[in-house]
Order: structure tokens, then C-alpha cells, then sequence
């Protein structure tokens, strides 16, 4: 295992190389030392969280590219990020997430068939946000960062913060979106109010096909500084190091010192979503460079290297995946179009006279159609 | 289920109405697996490999690359147990029969429009312009729903029927559910029409208020002019009825642009000395009081020019070519009543002092909005003088029964090569279309040259031609 040390300003946190070589540690510019200190069953653990995740992920851009979704926005790439950050929540920490999150989503332990109930249009995402605390998708780039910092103010003013059991509360978005005004202010609002709340920017290098010099000039992280709280640069093809990072943030969160954001550094080796052509605007040697990256890889390459799994687990694991996106494949196919009527659940959470009458009304239209052509 | 399944090409991108076949990555008997690459689509939005959605034998390939195919259409067939032995070959009874994307199964309904096979129906798959796809299926009682869909649309193309059908009362009535909005739902069932008895006018054949109107009053014709009226008088649009000049404009720009096929040659012309020449003329004591503009001089142009090659003053009267040996000129006027194109009656016979004083008169009469119809008629050749709104040139449509008209620039002063050098001088460009039916390229181009090479040059010109 490599010596720990600082990274260089602008470097990133990184706790696994490439190559699948440990770093015990790293000490930020603040003095946190980022450490991910896992048992051999949760190495393995996270190993089988990327497999399976990245197999999901390609059973459903296989799917939309037979018709069976209307689209779908492939987190091939981005998988250490996702699995590490979504490891790194406790169980009372809220997350939201973008439309990219199925990774975080499959750590929430949702279902992964809800997003593509969602992305065949046959229900509006399907999980309930409260019981798994995870938001729904959002769709419009950058509007969940400011419900995330409004419901981090409301952890704050419910005192669910300062103590090792508070609550935290984490919001995605992209590289992209860091140019939205919606993204800028909930920096400033989480600022101002101490909101505890951990912005996970995963920097993919490209807003669809834009590329990360056309959003900024300084390194994302750093934008943190301007609005008075910390920002951390972490290698996001690092799942070690995702982990380790997202965790020193959200404690930092639910002990009440606000808010932090972390860039995740990775990037998106498949398209923006399944209606886009990334050949068109870029190119196949920087495409390359980062599949020498791949944060499945090194993360097998660390296992096999310390010995802490064999062959017959890997084996296992990819029939696990196979098994797992077939059975998806098989319950997206059955699924049922929607009833009109559920146009009127979860509305209001306590019901709605309006929304009964509504509801009643709409009924006894339907109703009407019976037995008859109209 | 037929062990045969047909992959139709789906809308692979929110709305896309065709892809291109851009590479086989399969051929016909191959075994493929499920979601093996088989296919290189290209779409308006992207190049895309399409996995194969179910593992087999690969029996038929529909397209070959290159072809662009319409989503909704079946691209590969694929045997999904040659194990079992010889299948039966696809044919189009089959196609129709399979319908699409079996594997989805049995679907609840749910949905106002009834059972609908799963590929018909939500927001996937198949996009927005597939002719059994997309429309909402229509099975007779009876018939399996898998054989319905996409055999008989039963819905009418788009293209709205110019009446509504009148409603045949106890007959032909469909069984199915009409397409029509709630609005036109309610009205139906406050007027006591029957929908299901009705054939839409509106888009995908739904119902509109109108149809019902229509019905209620045991015919089409009466109603259509009061809901017309009906319609609010938005602030936001205009609605101008179209009738007198602009009816005349639009019937006979119609009638030409689709019968004579069009060609449109162009030509840059230095017309520096006709100008010097119009100079020239206006000192003249004949001609003090005379306006003297540069159409004047590309109408002797024309005039002249015609007289060499007389088939560009011809009509097309489908056995046999009229050729005239006069030449009714017409000018193309615009006026507030819109475009109207008198014409100087035998104007080749004409002195350019005489041509002057017509179109004089002609341009003041159209303006004043008092020419007779007589003078609109009987036309053989125009001019359309487009320099004057300050374009340089145009795609002019023929007048009915004419053979050529030539658009005239505006003059501007250009940098141009003169004697070897680069000087200002006055340059236009003529724009003539022909009637290719009488009109090779050739003899166009000769016309057109020899009007330039007048105005390059009018005096040489004259001389050489007279």
C-alpha cells in the first residue's frame, strides 16, 4: 500500500489508482484525512454494487434502443461516483438526484425497474421519495440542488443537525449545470444558512456536448470558496475515494458545519442520453485514455492483487448481473400501461377534498364509456 | 406465439420518423445472442447499434444498407428457437400476423381507447408517423387483436376529406372508440350523436366539433359556414378572405407553376451604355417630355430580341406550339390591389418613342387601379421589373399560356472589369424563366444573352440586328 500524503492544489483525492494500487490516506488542504477502511466482504461488496449497476444500466439503453424506453441517460463511466457516494449516505440522509442516478438509486435500494417505468412513460418514477429518502429524478438541469437546499434548511430548523446521528442531505447534478443560475443560488442559500447539505457535482467533462472549458476557468471545486464553504476534488473513477470523501462531507453536514462540495471527476463513456452522438464532438483518443481509467478495473485489479477474491466470486458476480438484467429486461416488457385514475394519487400527501371530487368526477366520466362507443 | 419475431425499426430518438440502415452487423442465418449488436442505424440524431432483442437465428433481412426505412417497418426476422427445426419463411401474412414485438405479452387495458398491443400504445417505440403503429388499432369482433392492428387502419390518412361524410343512421357504425376530444365528447352526447357512427375529419381521423355539428344537422354543407364564423377573432391573427386580384394571382400562379415545368437561367449584364444611351436620349428636343426609365430600354430588348428567336412567343396548346409573330408585352405592375400585368398590345410593332408613351400609360393606369380587362388579357411575354423593390434578381413564375419572362434587377454601380480594367460601372442581372416544354437550355440561354448583349451594347446592336 502506497504512503498517504496531500494532494497538490487541484489534484485529486484519490485512495486507488488506475493500476489498483491502495493509497492508506490523504489529508486535505483543511487537515481531514480521507481514508476508506473497508472489511473483505465490503470490497467485494462494492465490486459487485459497480458490476451489477453498469449491467442494469446497459439492459436499459439496450432497451431503448429496441423501443421499449423513449430514452434513457446512460451512467456508463460514472459508476465508482455513484456506488461510493451512495454507500457513503446513512440511512436518514436525504439524496437528490438527477436523471442520471441509477447507480445511487440501486444503493438507496429502490428498485431498478422504477427509472424505467419513468423512461417508458408509463408512470412518473414510481418510488416513494420519503421511504427511501430519494427524491424523485429531476429532469430540468440543476432545479433539485435548491430543493436540496431548502429541505436542508428545514433538517436545520427541525434541529436534526449536531450529532453523529443528525441528518444530511446531498444533491447531484453535473458539470453543466454548474452554469445554471438554480445551482449558483442554492451555493449561496446553503452558504448563507449553514444548510447541511453535500454538493456532489459529478464533473463528466461534457454538458451534452460541450465540453467542461466551455463552463468554467478555475476547477469546479474551487468555485466553492466564492461562496463561503469548502469544495474537495475527488478522483470520481475512485469508488474508494468517492466513498471516503462524500462520507467526510456528509458528517461534516450533520454535525452542523455546513455545506460542502465535492467534484467528482470522471467521465461519461457513453452518450449524454440515447438521442445523442458523442463521435460527433469528440474524440476516440480521449475516450480511450479513460477507459485506462475504468473504475471497475482497478477496482478487480485490487482484488485479485490482495487476494481477497477469486475467480469463482468473479464469475459469480457477472452471472448475478446477467441474471439480474434479464429479469429487469423480462419485468419492463409486462409492464402494465397506467390507470388514468392513479392521475390522482400522491397529489397531496393527507388527501385533498378537491382532488377526491376530482378523482370522483373523473371516475364517473370513465365510467360512462362503458358498453357504449363513446 | 410464432417462434418468428420481426423487429420493426423503432424510434430511436424521441420523435424520429426514419432511420437509415447504415450496417449490417449480421446476415441471414446467423445465431445471435440477445442484445448482440446486429444493425447501424443512423438517425437525424445519431449513428446508433441496435442490440438484438431476442437471441436466434437470423432468417431475413428486410433492408438492405444504405435504405432508409420508416420507423415502424420490420427490418430483421429473427427465429427464436431453430433449435426446433426448419421454420416457416416469413411472408407478408405472416408479418401481419406476428404484428409487433411479441415478447411484451398480454397487457392489462387500461387506457380509454381499450386494449391496445403494447407496442401501439405510450410514449415508446414506434414514432409518430408509422401507418399501423401509431394509430389507434381497430379490431373487428372476433378477430384475434394481434391480427388487427396493423393490417386494415381503418382510420383515414390524414389528409382531411374535403366534406365530412354524412352519417349513415343503423349503418356502418364502428364498434371501436372514436377518436375524439372531451369537449367534442360532451357536445356529442348534449346533441344526441352518435360518435361511433361518424368519420372523423380531424388529425389521425378524431372527431371534431364540426363532424358532430355536421351530423346534427343531417349533413355536411350548412354548418361548416356558421362554425367557421364561430371561430374567435383572435387579436393575434388575421384572416383575410381571399378573393379579386389575390384570388386571380393565386389561381393562375397555381395553374402555371404546375403545368409548365419551370427553368430559370440568369445573366449579369453591364448596362453602362444603355444608361449613357437613356442619357443621351433625354437632351433629345422629341423627347423632352417623355419619361425614359431603363425598362423602357429592356422592353426594345426584349422586343428585338424576341424577333430572333420567335419560339421564346409561343403558348403551349398541348397538340401543337402557337408561335406569334406579334407581341403583346406584358409588364408586371404591382399595385394596392396586388399584382396585375396589363400588356401593351402589338408592342414589337412599335417606335421606341411609341413603346415609351404605352408604357407610360400603361404603368399610370395600373397605378390608378382603372385598367381594363381587356388590357390583362392576350398577354405573350413579360417583363417583371423586380430591380424597382431593389432585389436583383428572381425565379419569376410564368404567366398561364406564356412561354418566358424575364425579371429585371435593380442597376447598381458594381466594380467590374471594363477594357482590361477594374472601373464602376452599371450592372444588373436578368433572370429569365422558360416554359421547358418549348424552350430548350440553349435557346433560352441564346435569348437571354442576345437581351443582354443589346443592353450591353445598344447602338452596335441595333445596327448589327436591323
Amino acid at each position: 500500500m502506497a504512503k498517504g500524503g496531500s494532494p497538490p492544489d487541484g489534484e485529486l483525492v484519490q485512495l486507488l489508482t488506475p493500476e489498483g494500487e491502495r493509497i492508506e490516506s490523504v489529508t486535505g488542504s483543511d487537515g481531514t484525512v480521507y481514508r476508506a477502511d473497508f472489511t473483505d466482504e465490503e470490497y467485494r461488496g462494492l465490486y459487485r454494487d459497480l458490476v451489477i449497476v453498469r449491467k442494469l444500466d446497459a439492459e436499459a439503453t439496450a432497451l431503448q434502443r429496441q423501443g421499449e424506453l423513449g430514452i434513457w441517460a446512460s451512467l456508463l463511466g460514472q459508476e465508482a461516483a455513484q456506488v461510493g457516494s451512495g454507500r457513503a449516505l446513512r440511512s436518514q440522509d436525504m439524496a437528490f438526484p438527477t436523471y442520471r442516478e441509477h447507480g445511487v438509486l440501486y444503493c438507496r435500494g429502490i428498485d431498478p425497474i422504477m427509472p424505467l417505468g419513468l423512461f417508458r412513460g408509463v408512470d412518473q418514477g414510481g418510488w416513494d421519495p420519503n421511504e427511501f429518502k430519494f427524491n424523485m429524478y429531476t429532469i430540468v438541469i440543476g432545479a433539485q440542488t435548491l430543493h436540496a437546499t431548502g429541505y436542508a434548511m428545514g433538517v436545520t430548523m427541525d434541529g436534526k443537525t449536531g450529532t453523529d446521528d443528525g441528518e444530511a442531505v446531498i444533491a447531484y447534478f453535473g458539470d453543466g449545470a454548474t452554469s445554471q443560475g438554480d445551482v449558483n443560488e442554492a451555493f449561496i442559500w446553503a452558504g448563507v444558512f449553514n444548510a447541511p447539505l453535500v454538493f456532489f457535482c459529478q464533473n463528466n467533462q461534457y454538458a451534452i456536448s460541450e465540453p467542461l472549458e466551455r463552463q468554467t476557468r478555475i476547477p469546479l471545486y474551487r468555485r466553492a470558496g466564492g461562496f463561503g464553504f469548502p469544495g474537495i476534488r475527488v478522483d470520481g473513477n475512485d469508488v474508494l475515494a468517492s466513498y471516503a470523501v462524500t462520507r467526510a462531507a456528509l458528517d461534516h453536514a450533520r454535525l452542523g458545519q455546513g455545506p460542502t462540495l465535492i467534484e467528482a471527476y470522471t467521465y461519461r463513456m457513453g452518450a449524454h442520453t440515447t438521442n445523442d452522438d458523442p463521435t460527433r464532438y469528440r474524440i476516440a483518443s480521449e475516450v480511450e485514455a479513460w477507459q485506462a481509467k475504468d473504475p471497475i478495473k482497478r477496482v478487480r485489479a485490487f482484488l485479485e492483487r490482495e487476494q481477497v477474491a477469486d475467480a469463482a466470486f468473479f464469475a459469480e458476480v457477472d452471472e448475478q448481473a446477467k441474471r439480474e438484467s434479464l429479469h429487469l429486461r423480462e419485468r419492463v416488457l409486462e409492464m402494465p400501461d397506467p390507470s388514468p385514475m392513479t392521475l390522482f394519487d400522491n397529489v397531496y400527501p393527507n388527501g385533498s377534498p378537491l382532488v377526491d371530487q376530482e378523482r370522483e368526477r373523473f371516475g364517473q366520466y370513465l365510467a360512462s364509456f362503458e358498453g357504449s362507443a363513446h | 406465439m410464432s417462434r418468428i419475431k420481426h423487429f420493426n425499426l423503432p424510434d430511436l430518438g424521441e420523435g424520429l420518423v426514419e432511420g437509415e440502415i447504415i450496417k449490417w452487423l449480421v446476415q441471414v442465418g446467423d445465431e445471435i445472442e440477445l442484445n448482440q449488436p446486429i444493425v447501424e442505424v443512423e438517425t437525424a440524431k445519431a449513428a446508433v447499434e441496435i442490440p438484438a432483442k431476442w437471441g436466434g437465428k437470423v432468417v431475413q433481412i428486410h433492408y438492405p444498407e444504405g435504405t432508409t426505412v420508416e420507423v415502424g417497418n420490420p427490418i430483421i426476422s429473427i427465429d427464436t428457437d431453430p433449435a426446433a427445426g426448419e421454420a416457416p419463411e416469413p411472408s407478408a401474412a405472416s408479418l401481419a400476423a406476428v404484428e409487433v414485438a411479441p415478447a411484451e405479452g398480454s397487457v392489462e387495458p387500461g387506457l380509454i381507447g381499450g386494449p391496445a398491443p403494447k407496442a401501439n400504445a405510450v410514449l415508446v417505440g414506434y414514432g409518430p408517423k408509422t401507418p399501423s403503429a401509431k394509430r389507434r388499432p381497430r379490431k373487428t369482433d372476433g378477430a384475434p387483436a394481434a391480427a388487427a392492428a396493423p393490417v386494415a387502419p381503418v382510420v383515414p390518412a390524414p389528409a382531411p376529406p374535403v366534406e365530412p361524410p354524412a352519417p349513415a343512421p343503423g349503418a356502418g357504425r364502428s364498434d371501436q372508440v372514436a377518436l375524439a376530444k372531451p369537449p367534442v365528447r360532451k357536445l356529442a352526447k348534449d346533441l344526441g350523436v352518435d360518435l361511433g357512427t361518424l368519420v372523423g375529419s380531424g388529425p389521425q381521423g378524431s372527431i371534431t366539433r364540426d363532424d358532430v355539428l355536421a351530423a346534427q344537422n343531417g349533413g355536411a354543407a350548412p354548418v361548416a359556414a356558421p362554425s367557421v364564423a364561430a371561430v374567435p377573432a383572435g387579436a393575434r391573427e388575421q384572416r383575410i378572405p381571399v378573393k379579386g386580384v389575390r384570388k386571380l394571382t393565386a389561381e393562375n400562379m397555381v395553374a402555371s407553376a404546375f403545368t409548365a415545368p419551370h427553368v430559370t437561367v440568369f445573366l449579369t449584364v453591364d448596362m453602362t451604355r444603355t444608361m449613357q444611351a437613356i442619357d443621351r436620349l433625354r437632351v433629345l428636343p422629341d423627347w423632352r417630355e417623355v419619361r425614359i426609365s431603363p425598362l423602357l430600354l429592356l422592353a426594345k430588348a426584349v422586343l428585338l430580341a424576341a424577333k430572333r428567336h420567335p419560339m421564346v412567343n409561343s403558348t403551349w396548346a398541348g397538340d401543337e406550339i402557337i408561335v406569334k409573330d406579334y407581341v403583346n408585352l406584358g409588364i408586371a405592375a404591382a399595385t394596392e390591389r396586388g399584382l396585375i400585368v396589363p400588356n401593351i398590345k402589338d408592342a414589337d410593332r412599335l417606335s421606341l418613342r411609341g413603346l415609351a408613351d404605352a408604357l407610360t400609360a400603361l404603368v399610370q393606369t395600373a397605378k390608378s387601379g382603372k385598367t381594363p380587362p381587356a388590357d390583362m388579357s392576350g398577354g405573350t411575354l413579360t417583363i417583371t421589373n423586380v430591380g424597382v423593390f431593389g432585389v436583383d434578381a428572381g425565379t419569376p413564375i410564368l404567366p398561364p399560356g406564356e412561354s418566358a419572362i424575364i425579371a429585371f434587377g435593380a442597376v447598381r454601380e458594381m466594380p467590374w472589369v471594363h477594357e482590361g480594367q477594374i472601373q464602376i460601372r452599371q450592372v444588373t442581372q436578368l433572370a429569365m424563366s422558360f416554359d421547358h416544354r418549348i424552350i430548350d437550355g440553349e435557346l433560352g440561354a441564346k435569348y437571354l444573352r442576345d437581351v443582354g448583349a443589346f443592353l450591353s451594347d445598344p447602338e452596335a446592336t441595333l445596327l448589327a440586328w436591323t
